[in-house]
């Protein structure tokens, strides 16, 4: 099956809540090698201003991926996941994400551009807390590789 | 001690961190972030779609390769954007119980650019793992007082 060239434009409002956890933000911390106290001890972000732990600068994938699935699940685009290649990857922080968020994401395909016998996906991912504070921009692009790619 | 802004140079050096990644530290990447695509834990799956072997999650590589720049600025939440291109695959072999790693790599951070008016400081960064650049355009903009 190929990749459906209308999915560009087409956008996914948001979803579920994501509740950012402590617990969770310290997994993925540990997950990604970091180190600096302000992900695992209250009182250590605290004295650098912060409400709560801070998430670290790549946390917003969770919220992301998690709105990607909805594209990547969506049975009119095509795309086979076992055959997704990350081609690049943006995080633009207009706050950053402290334990205590309540976050949602609404998800935009700006590009869709065939590539052999694949296809270069472009989407990007507005996060915003419930109430509609706006938290992070991501954007992202997957290679579906066709056969032999 | 965090940066001044006045005390940094374009080109001027941050520092440099050799990450060790095994078989385990993908499951755990696996777990924390969602993200469960079997190419990344199951060597079969991962030869039966094309590829060398078990690679690690790109996301994994970018998320590790920041802790340098987070360490260096001191609040984490000073890294205001951080954009890579994911060039070649960290192929990490199977070293279960042997205690060795299964895939190092290798970062580097320099001073991209300097911001005088946002006072923010764009850092480069090289990653590399077995001889080969992964990430391109490794990029982490941070605030400095």
């Amino acid at each position: 099956m190929s990749i459906n060239p209308d999915l560009q434009g087409r956008s996914y409002p948001a979803a579920e809540v994501y509740d950012v956890g402590r617990e969770k933000i310290r997994e993925f911390a540990k997950a990604v090698k970091a180190s600096n106290p302000a992900h695992f001890d209250v009182e250590a972000a605290k004295a650098l201003g912060h409400s709560d732990l801070v998430a670290p600068p790549t946390f917003a994938i969770i919220v992301a991926q998690r709105a990607d699935a909805q594209l990547v699940e969506d049975p009119e685009s095509g795309i086979d996941f076992s055959r997704v290649v990350h081609a690049d990857q943006r995080f633009t922080h207009h706050r950053a994400i402290v334990a205590g968020d309540r976050l949602v994401a609404e998800l935009h395909v700006d590009g869709v551009r065939a590539m052999g016998g694949g296809a270069m996906i472009t989407t990007r991912s507005e996060i915003s807390t419930a109430s509609g504070e706006r938290v992070a921009t991501t954007t992202s692009s997957i290679l579906v590789r066709g056969e032999g790619q | 001690m965090s940066p001044t802004f006045e005390e940094l140079t374009v080109g001027q050096e941050i520092g440099t961190r050799s990450i060790d990644v095994t078989r385990q530290d993908l499951v755990k990447y696996a777990g924390a972030s969602g993200d469960f695509n079997p190419i990344h834990w199951n060597e079969a799956f991962a030869t039966s779609v094309e590829l060398p072997g078990v690679i690690a999650h790109g996301m994994f590589t970018m998320g590790a390769a920041v802790q340098l720049v987070s360490d260096w600025a001191g609040d984490p939440a000073a890294v205001v954007d951080y954009q890579t291109r994911f060039t070649k695959p960290v192929i990490v072999t199977d070293t279960t119980g042997s205690g060795e790693a299964g895939a190092v790599i290798d970062v580097t951070g320099v001073v991209g650019a300097l911001d005088a008016d946002a006072r923010t400081a764009r850092i480069d960064l090289t990653v590399v793992a077995a001889g080969q650049k992964v990430l391109m355009k490794s990029q982490a903009v941070v605030k400095v007082s």
